[in-house]
């Protein structure tokens, strides 16, 4: 009788090598990827220089005054005397260090919950959710335990900005949860009132929210009630994203296959627990793209409070380039606004990858 | 498949009543009159043609379908729209799927002690020991560290009834557990079945396994139509089939 001989396992064979495998493959692979190569590096060679001549090699970066700005390129030296203006908005000058706290607060509180090995995780999470927002108010806005209260119509700057995104986040993640579960629900009230709210907040431009949350709703209430603005802007923006979020969810929801929901309910699991331990944790892994992109949106829709008149980062920006004594250099200001949205935004895009890549251990095959 | 016969009898509890059942999907009347009583200890295997109803009739008896008519009685305790009851009902019997049906997203071990201990509020290290203890069972214990993902078909369905067995349930229910295996991880879970069956745990079983069927059931049901066509110890089944229709479904599928 024969006996199969198997065959040894062989190197796989590199098929390029060195940096002038990499361009010929990928750049200059035929004729008409060598035309487009070129035709690249002559936008490149249009565009860039340019830019980098006006923003760095032509710039002016010492100085105090728009006197200082002399030569051809962008004068630097108006970020840099409004920075703080930009950060903090009208929050007090002495008072400034708890913003910073608040900040620094955030960070090494949110560490641990980035260590992967640190034991008791979700009670520490749970915990940091509970008590840093009440940290943060009291640090922010005070006026009890001490501190000097400050009025949010003295909040501003990228300040303010965060604080509507990250509010707005934290408050519409949970109700979105909520509304796409609801929308799924058995029960037809709940499911009516689930399907109303989402519809109608995804019916109406936030600009038209936040416009009818300062102007419509005084016409409502009662004369001597009057409710913060901020915390009207942040309602608006919580909600109309829930909404959002909520249909992100539900997509994420849809694409479980029955067998689990069917699995968690045979052993006795009720529907919370089915959903907190089974569902949820699959379908939002499922559906970061989803939500990032949301909250990504959300951070530049932030911008729009200037229709209310807060001074979010992009409104003192505004306000500075039309200061007399910095006149004619909105340029510099909106190119340093736009810095700072990307920044955020990239890094939360960023953030949202590499969670993708961990939770995607183990799961596929 | 072994022609040794199991001969652990069954007891004398009742552990389920179904009585005059009857359900229907929107106008399709699929189970018709269902009456079928099961002792605590006693094995039965459910089979029958294709859309018969089978699956249908064991995923009533843990309110995975609900029943319009008639009563179901597991283990003392009424089904209804009670949510307690069923949770009730739900603690106690265990199910295995045809396609397994793990989450991917917990590893062998969590997804044996995730309702022990949500469920049945059992500290960590003990549920970890039980869910040890089944894994042991099914012969993975070494596999309890990674993804059901990451495991073949077999092992995962052995996983599944590890999963179920770790809540000590009364009753074990099969929904074509090897149905959607390769034929060489077949007989590793019907070994794992028929050990289950050997310790004495109350089976109800839908398989077209017909080898097991003999050696492990004591009795074999037929469905056909959403009814009860026929039902019979093993041997009396297949030597002996009183119905033509059981005849002409034996002939098809024993060759
Ligand atoms: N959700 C549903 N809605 C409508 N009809 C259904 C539904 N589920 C099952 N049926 C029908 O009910 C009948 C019985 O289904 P059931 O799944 O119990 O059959 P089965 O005996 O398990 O068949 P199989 O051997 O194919 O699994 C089938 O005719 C099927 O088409
Ligand atoms: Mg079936």
């Amino acid at each position: 009788m024969d006996t199969h001989i198997f065959k040894p396992d062989l190197k796989r064979p590199l098929l390029s090598v060195g940096a002038l495998g990499w361009l010929r493959t990928n750049l200059f692979s035929n004729w008409f990827n060598t035309l487009l190569t070129l035709f690249s590096l002559y936008l490149i060679w249009l565009v860039v220089p340019p830019i980098v001549k006006w923003a760095i090699i032509d710039a002016d970066w010492v100085g105090t005054t728009r006197a200082d700005c002399t030569s051809e390129g962008a004068c630097w030296v108006f970020i840099k005397m409004r920075f703080a203006q930009f950060m903090y908005g009208f929050y007090p000058h002495e008072l400034r260090w708890r913003v910073d706290l608040t900040v620094i607060a955030a960070i090494v509180g949110a560490a641990p919950l980035f260590v992967r090995a640190m034991p008791r995780k979700l009670i520490y999470g749970a915990f940091f959710l509970v008590a840093y927002p009440a940290l943060a108010f009291w640090l922010l806005h005070g006026g009890f335990l001490g501190l000097v209260a400050v009025p949010t119509s003295q909040w501003g700057g990228l300040m303010l900005t965060l604080v509507i995104a990250v509010v707005g986040i934290a408050g519409a993640m949970p109700l979105g949860i909520l509304l796409a579960l609801g929308r799924r629900s058995d029960m037809p009230a709940i499911r009516v009132i689930c399907v109303t709210f989402i519809e109608f907040w995804r019916g109406v431009p936030l600009i038209t929210v936040l416009f009818m949350s300062s102007v419509m709703l005084p016409l409502f209430l009662p004369e001597h009630v009057s409710i913060d603005k901020l915390l009207r802007a942040l309602l608006a923006v919580m909600l109309f994203e829930a909404a959002y979020i909520a249909e992100v969810v539900r997509g994420g929801l849809q694409a479980i296959p029955k067998g689990q929901y069917e699995a968690a309910a045979a052993m006795g699991l009720g529907y919370w627990r089915s959903m907190g331990l089974v569902i949820l944790p699959q379908a939002l892994k499922l559906v970061i793209p989803g939500i990032v992109n949301t909250f990504i949106a959300l951070f530049k829709d932030t911008s729009l409070v200037i229709i209310i008149g807060l001074f979010d980062l992009l409104n003192s920006i505004h306000q500075a380039t039309v200061d007399p004594a910095w006149l004619g250099f909105a340029t510099e200001g909106y190119v340093f606004a736009a810095l700072v949205f990307w920044i955020f935004c990239f890094g939360m895009s960023r953030y949202s990858m590499s969670i993708e890549r961990r939770l995607d251990r183990g799961h596929k095959r | 498949m072994t022609e040794k016969k199991l001969e652990s009898a069954a007891g004398d509890k009742l552990m389920i009543r179904m009585e005059s059942v009857n359900k229907w999907y929107g106008e399709f009347h699929v189970l018709k009159d269902i009456n079928l009583d099961v002792r605590q200890g006693e094995r039965i295997v459910l089979c029958g043609p294709s859309g018969s109803g089978k699956s249908t009739t064991i995923r009533c008896i843990n309110r995975l379908e609900e029943h319009q008519a008639g009563r179901i009685i597991v283990d003392g305790v009424e089904l209804t729209s009670d949510l307690k009851q069923i949770e009730a009902i739900r603690r106690e019997v265990g199910m295995v799927f045809q396609h397994f049906n793990l989450f991917p997203h917990l590893t062998v071990l969590e997804n044996c002690t995730l309702a022990p201990m949500w469920v049945r509020h059992m500290p960590r290290r003990e549920a970890e020991a039980v869910a040890m203890h089944f894994l042991e069972r099914v012969r993975i214990p070494e596999q309890a560290l990674k993804y059901p993902g990451q495991l073949s078909g077999g092992q995962q369905q052995r996983v599944a009834i590890a999963r179920a067995l770790c809540m000590k349930p009364a009753i074990m229910l099969f929904d074509e557990p090897t149905s959607a295996l390769d034929p060489e991880m077949v007989k590793e879970v019907l070994d794992t079945m028929i050990e289950l069956a050997e310790s004495g745990m109350t089976m109800l079983c839908v398989t077209h396994e017909m080898g097991f069927a003999r050696t492990v059931a004591h009795r074999i049901i037929f469905m056909d139509r959403g009814e009860i066509v026929e039902q019979a110890a093993p041997d009396e089944f297949f030597s002996n089939p009183k119905s033509e229709r059981t005849r002409t479904f034996l002939g098809q599928i024993l060759h």
